[in-house]
């Protein structure tokens, strides 16, 4: 049963937020799954923990902003809308994927829907995320991107060039810094020289905020505002998100530079727990609460399986997507 | 019709006719508006175009050079000016893993329409191991960026024109001691295609092969080889590194049998080892001797006149390739 003080429309979105979540927390899982099967190439990058980030972001956006993000990268393509299998495809290296096999994990690509390949150099999608920018306000068209990194990025000085670009140049991009704490596996306030990331950048002149990343609400509260402001030419903001990864740095990292109290602490935190809580308060049902969870699982299992039955590039494709230049150089 | 122009202005005039053409292409670089660009490259486009299309940025290479790509990706063609490459390296990334890679980690889904205007060598002298080096091999190395090295302003224009209107990543090297040399250069529209090297010199012995201004010296040797020393060089001036004309480069060894390759720059795993090496398979059976190199010194440029002298390959080092090559001692060439 709905509460009356609860309008319905809120609770609609709130849900929809909530399978996202679900969807991208199963999506990671069951990676985690695979990796440990070994029947996964390479490693991936997961973020169970930091689903409220992505999702609190993406639905401040409309259908022509784009996405910059990085190798952390499942959860922010879920969130904007790639189908699962698309997912699946590019993790299992089928010609399916979203990215036809070249890229993998760390490199998901679908311009239909915004999302510029997500970067494996730590800082190296900012400039490119404002060059994005500049192109629309060249063109006159009223585009917001949204550039991501990790708190550890904070540390590389490309960052305070794209920084310095955006606001000298009033570029509708919104710089947001998931803090998961960890810079990889160092605790990354020991090579930070301020205590906040937001210190850090408020040099450049930026509009800066901060929000509780584990809150979906919270993360639309701040980010909404910034990203209407960006696309009527006010120029850029800094969204830093304060979240935690319950997932390694990557899969199959050793975990020995947490304890399993910090772990449990944020688990108490957990942006699902978060949010199922606060639509329990309000009246939802459990049932229509597992309801939801279901769902993701689900579809996450048929496109997982879906993507499996996909044929890998054949060989002939190989120069497919590669500079005609290059390849007759010899 | 053509007139002429030094290699700087005809630079100019193919920027100023393509910013003309499409409202897509901007330029964006370190002092190019008001200033003109540190070697007059941009003169006058700011004041004709305005500061939207030519965009001074800030002292960031990495910075510029990754705004111009995401650019490039999201429909404009941009058209950046490092101003030495040895402040390329700081935007390394951005050129390596980015721009050249993009498209094809997209999967096909994206282009990447850049252009990169960068300058090398060394012209007057004296400008020391960080503005002097010679770092075309780096970039010809990596998959997925052409690289067009000019020699003539006639070159310097066309294969700037075809660089912008491709979506191709390109970067174009430029030479900072050609820029006020002088040729004829085509009037309006001049596109020079990629990948296909030019004869500047006909000859029948000993091919001659160069790029950017190491052509120059393939000149003044073939001239002396052939008055003092009855050899007919043949002079091939590559144009484009990525994509290398090896067809050219072969049809001549056909002929000649030998082959010297002079680059300014130095030898380790460069693009003259690399000609030497693809010669030396597709055509072991023309040739009459081993492919040789000319090159600068394998350590950094010195600022001292003497030295840096010393460091530079000149048209008296081609010569001793080349008789070296044909079997005579290189002492002939100091006669």
């Amino acid at each position: 049963m709905h509460s009356t003080t609860v309008e319905p429309q809120r609770t609609d979105r709130l849900l929809s937020s909530l399978y996202t979540m679900w969807l991208i927390r199963a999506t990671q899982d069951r990676c985690e799954q695979l990796f440990r099967e070994a029947k996964v190439r390479g490693a991936m990058h997961l973020s169970s923990g930091q689903e409220a980030v992505a999702v609190g972001t993406c639905i401040c956006l409309g259908p022509d902003d784009r996405l910059v993000f990085t190798y952390r990268s499942h959860g922010w393509a879920l969130a904007r809308g790639m189908a699962p299998e698309s997912l699946f495809g590019e993790i299992f290296g089928r010609a399916s994927g979203c990215s036809r096999g070249r890229g993998g994990s760390k490199h998901l690509c679908d311009w239909e829907l915004g999302i510029f390949p997500s970067n494996a150099i730590v800082g190296a999608g900012l400039p490119l995320a404002n060059g994005i920018a500049l192109a629309a306000v060249r063109k006159n068209e009223a585009r917001v991107v949204v550039t991501v990194f990790g708190e550890g990025a904070s540390n590389q000085g490309v960052v305070y060039e794209a920084l310095a670009q955006a606001v000298i140049w009033k570029l509708p991009v919104i710089f947001v810094c998931e803090n998961n704490l960890y810079a990889e596996v160092t605790p990354a306030h020991q090579m930070r020289p301020t205590a906040e990331v937001a210190d850090l950048v408020k040099g450049s002149g930026i509009t800066a905020a901060v929000c509780d990343g584990m809150d979906v609400e919270a993360v639309d509260d701040t980010m909404r505002p910034l990203v209407d402001r960006a696309r009527s030419g006010g120029g850029p903001a800094f969204v830093e998100c304060k979240t935690y990864r319950f997932a390694g740095h990557m899969t199959g990292d050793h975990k020995k530079y947490r304890t399993s109290e910090e772990i449990a602490s944020w688990r108490l935190r957990d942006p699902l727990v978060v949010l199922s809580d606060r639509l329990r308060a309000e009246g939802v049902s459990q049932e229509s609460l597992s309801e939801v969870r279901d769902r993701a699982s689900a579809a996450a299992q048929a496109a997982e399986s879906a993507a499996w039955n996909e044929p890998e590039p054949a060989p002939e494709t190989i120069g497919d997507y590669t500079s005609a230049w290059a390849m007759t150089a010899r | 019709m053509t007139r002429t122009l030094t290699y700087a202005a005809a630079v100019n005039e193919a920027l100023a006719i393509e910013l003309a053409r499409d409202p897509s292409v901007i330029l964006l670089g370190e002092d190019i508006g008001v200033q003109g660009g540190m070697f007059t490259v941009t003169t006058g486009l700011y004041e004709e175009f305005g500061p939207d299309r030519v965009m001074d940025t800030p002292i960031a290479e990495a910075g510029f050079v990754g705004l111009a790509t995401g650019a490039a990706i999201a429909g404009m063609r941009p058209v950046v000016e490092v101003m030495f490459i040895d402040f390329l390296l700081v935007a390394a990334d951005q050129v390596i893993n980015q721009a050249a890679k993009l498209r094809f980690m997209s999967g096909g889904q994206l282009t990447v329409p850049l252009t990169i205007r960068t300058q090398q060598g060394i012209a007057a002298g004296g400008s020391g191991p960080q503005h002097s080096q010679s770092l075309e091999s780096i970039f010809a190395h990596v998959p997925g960026i052409a690289v067009a090295t000019p020699y003539t302003p006639a070159d310097a224009k066309g294969l700037l024109a075809t660089a912008i209107r491709t979506d191709e990543p390109t970067l174009i090297i430029e030479h900072k001691g050609l820029y006020f040399t002088k040729g004829e250069v085509p009037e309006g529209e001049h596109l020079v295609p990629f990948g296909q090297a030019s004869v500047r010199r006909k000859g029948a012995d000993l091919t001659l092969i160069g790029f950017s201004r190491s052509v120059e010296w393939c000149l003044a040797a073939a001239a002396r080889l052939a008055d003092q020393h009855g050899i007919d060089a043949e002079v091939i001036d590559l144009r484009t590194l990525v994509p290398l004309d090896v067809d050219t480069l072969a049809r001549s060894v056909a002929t000649t049998g030998r082959a010297v390759v002079v680059q300014e720059s130095p030898r380790a795993a460069s693009v003259g080892t690399d000609i030497a090496t693809t010669l030396t398979e597709r055509c072991w059976d023309d040739l009459l001797a081993p492919v040789r190199l000319v090159t600068g010194l394998g350590m950094p440029v010195p600022y001292a006149r003497t030295l840096e002298e010393q460091w530079r390959p000149s048209a008296d080092d081609v010569v001793a390739g080349a008789l070296a090559t044909v079997g005579r001692a290189s002492a002939e060439s100091s006669a």
